[in-house]
């Protein structure tokens, strides 16, 4: 085994593991740490494919942005986790015989496996590795080239989202004092401000 | 990418482009107070955005490499799509004012949905068909949701959103799957790889798919959202969900079908009759219970949907067509339903109680017969249009020597007539209880008094619908 091989057993176990403590941790917070270690797991997979712009999205987007955003609702809801849980005792051994099921089902499909012949996948990605082009060049191209309405279609996605959660969220309060920017850079200190003489030994 | 892959995708562009800028435009002027204007422009836009698909010329294009296929199939659902969007806004705008409800957002969110519905049916590739979808179901998670301050509502978003991801999550491993094997996400290069018979994995990755599309088109057993957020969801939008996603989501499914896995219809078509079997049953034995009209609808549209399922699992061009044309039929029914179903008030507070019908025809004859036609038409029963979409699916069952199927067709629409008459009576033979309020004017008294009369004029020659739904078919059958 190469170093490189080592590293993919290291990670997948890792991933796998820390996967499954995700789900079974007591606490939310740790759940959400868990999850971390599940996407830095990842990102060393993506590492040893050659995908180091994937690995970096990964971590910068995943965990440096939505697990920390994650870790503050979890934080901040009061939401008693061993209550909702309490529920699921009903239910487990109905869940299980269903999972067992279907993890027998997907071994047999699995035993089958067999790409379509004349198929090579590595191959319709070949002329990314093959040439020059850095890994982020070659993703760029893609996306802006043949994804391009892919791309867009993604970007009307994130729109009704964020129209979606102005919608659902948003209230006006009219009692509330708001900031007026304009009023404020218009204040005149010869006006706002009235400088008194105050002589000494006397009040005002 | 060039420029004539922009000409084919300019009817969706053009839709983009209109949002954002009512968007920005609502947003700098009058906010809310513009929601009214935005509505009627909206409901414009799609009518617009129509006649150019209408204007376009026979014969199938791609755009993106295959990802975008504009056929007479895509055209024929897009216009469907589009012109049921259209009406259910304008007719919708009414009720909103009453509820407090009329925000700027509402219909631009529509739009941007509807944008979603036509990628769906114009894709070509399995990546383009999961972004529609997506754009399309985001935005009706949000819909579901729009009357925020009532639990129901917001119960109807959250259960949709859960249950829509969970399915959404179902789709993308079977797609997953079938690229695994193909190499190819596009329709056309996995179309040449399953020809010749597929391998148990690509059936898991086939089995993964029909389950999410099943989930989108409310098709038993993935129907559990149906009546909930139907229930929920402020009446407008219901009747929203009922028509335009219902007719791409099943527009989706034959071009999933038939697109990618053409070849191997014998493996699917078992599956989608299976669906439609017991979409048909449970829809028409569970409506029975029901007290609440918009439940009773979710589960009408589901007995709906088996039924235009038995037109896509006889895997012919004739089963197409008959689903094609059961559809345009059953947008128009529910169409007028729910516009009924926004004039029910008492006090002028919104009723949903079925019994409250009892003896409306004293308030309004002529909409109780308006009421009558359309729902002896959702029973099928005979001189209605409805019955002509039921007698083309089961003409096209009993062409692909699936009899039994028809046969199990005949039997539910028997028993779901009884939930239909049964409006009816309460209708015109009902005792007295309170009467429900007379509405004047409005659009959605209108298009009740329109759609029960498209009802009983349609079966002249169904306005044509048959003779584009045949062109449609062919384009997808190959």
């Amino acid at each position: 085994m190469t170093v490189a091989d080592y590293a993919f057993y290291l990670f997948a176990i890792l991933l796998v593991a820390s996967g499954l403590f995700t789900v079974v941790a007591r606490n939310p917070v740790h759940s959400v740490l868990w999850l971390i270690l599940t996407f830095l797991s990842a990102s060393g997979l993506f590492v040893l494919l050659g995908a180091e712009f994937v690995a970096m999205l990964l971590i910068i987007v995943y965990v440096g942005a939505v697990m920390v955003l994650f870790l503050f609702v979890v934080m901040m809801l009061d939401v008693d986790f061993a209550e909702l849980r309490g529920g699921m005792a009903k239910f487990m051994p109905f869940a299980l015989l269903i999972g067992v099921v279907v993890l027998m089902q997907l071994s047999i499909a699995f035993g089958d496996w067999h790409v379509a012949e004349g198929v090579n996948v590595a191959a319709s990605l070949g002329d990314i590795q093959g040439t020059e082009v850095h890994n982020t060049a070659a993703l760029g191209l893609l996306m802006y080239d043949e994804y391009l309405l892919l791309f867009q279609l993604a970007g009307l996605v994130l729109l009704t989202a964020m129209i979606g959660a102005i919608v659902l969220t948003l209230r006006h309060n009219p009692n509330v004092k708001r900031q007026n920017v304009i009023a404020q850079m218009h204040r005149d200190p010869a006006k706002a401000m009235e400088l008194k003489d105050v002589k000494s030994g006397q009040g005002l | 990418m060039t420029s004539a892959d922009f000409s084919i995708v300019l009817p969706e562009f053009l839709l983009a482009v209109y949002a954002l800028a009512a968007l920005l435009f609502a947003v700098y002027t009058g906010k809310d107070k513009t929601a009214g204007l935005i509505t009627w422009l909206t409901a414009g836009a799609f009518v617009v955005v129509a006649a150019i698909i209408a204007s376009r010329v026979a014969g199938a294009q791609t755009a993106f490499n295959g990802m975008f296929v504009d056929d007479a199939f895509a055209r024929f659902a897009k216009i469907g799509i589009l012109l049921a969007g259209a009406t259910v806004l304008v007719m919708s705008q009414d009720y909103m004012k009453k509820l407090d409800l009329l925000k700027f957002e509402f219909p631009i969110i529509v739009a941007l949905s509807t944008i979603g519905m036509m990628v769906m049916v114009s894709a070509g590739d399995l990546m383009a068909l999961y972004m529609g979808l997506e754009l399309m179901s985001l935005a009706l998670y949000v819909l579901a949701s729009f009357r925020r301050d009532s639990v129901r509502s917001s119960e109807a978003g959250l259960k949709y959103f859960v249950l829509g991801s969970l399915s959404s999550g179902l789709l993308l491993y079977g797609a997953s799957l079938t690229y695994g094997f193909a190499g190819t996400t596009n329709f056309a290069g996995i179309l040449a790889v399953v020809k010749d018979g597929a391998p148990l994995g690509v059936l898991f990755g086939l089995v993964f798919m029909i389950t999410g599309m099943a989930f989108k088109v409310s098709a038993v057993p993935f129907h559990m959202w149906t009546p909930d957020v139907y229930e929920g969801a402020p009446t407008p939008v219901t009747a929203f969900f009922a028509t335009a996603p219902k007719l791409a989501a099943m527009a989706l499914f034959a071009r999933v079908l038939h697109d990618a896995f053409g070849g191997i219809s014998s493996d699917w078509s078992q599956v989608v009759a299976l669906i439609a079997v017991a979409s048909m049953f449970l829809g028409a034995l569970a409506g029975i219970g029901q007290t609440n009209i918009k439940r009773l609808m979710a589960y009408s549209s589901i007995s709906h949907m088996g039924f235009a399922l038995i037109g896509v699992a006889s895997g012919t061009v004739g089963g197409v067509q008959a689903a094609l044309i059961y559809m345009a039929i059953y947008i128009v029914m529910n169409i007028g339903t729910f516009a009924f179903i926004m004039t029910m008030q008492r006090d002028g507070q919104p009723v949903t109680k079925i019994k409250a019908l009892n003896g409306y025809w004293k308030v309004s004859p002529p909409k109780a017969l308006a009421v009558l036609f359309l729902m002896f038409s959702m029973a099928g029963v005979p001189p209605m249009v409805g019955f002509f979409g039921k007698l083309a699916v089961l003409q096209a069952a009993v062409a692909a020597d699936m009899t039994w199927l028809a046969t199990a067709g005949v039997v539910a629409s028997v028993i779901g007539a009884f939930y239909y008459l049964r409006v009816v009576y309460y209708i015109f033979f009902g005792s007295d209880v309170e009467p429900l309020d007379k509405t004047k004017g409005g659009v959605a008294n209108f298009v009740v008094l329109i759609a029960g009369v498209v009802m009983l004029v349609g079966i002249v020659n169904l306005f044509g619908i048959d003779t584009y739904a045949m062109t449609a078919a062919e384009a997808l059958v190959r």
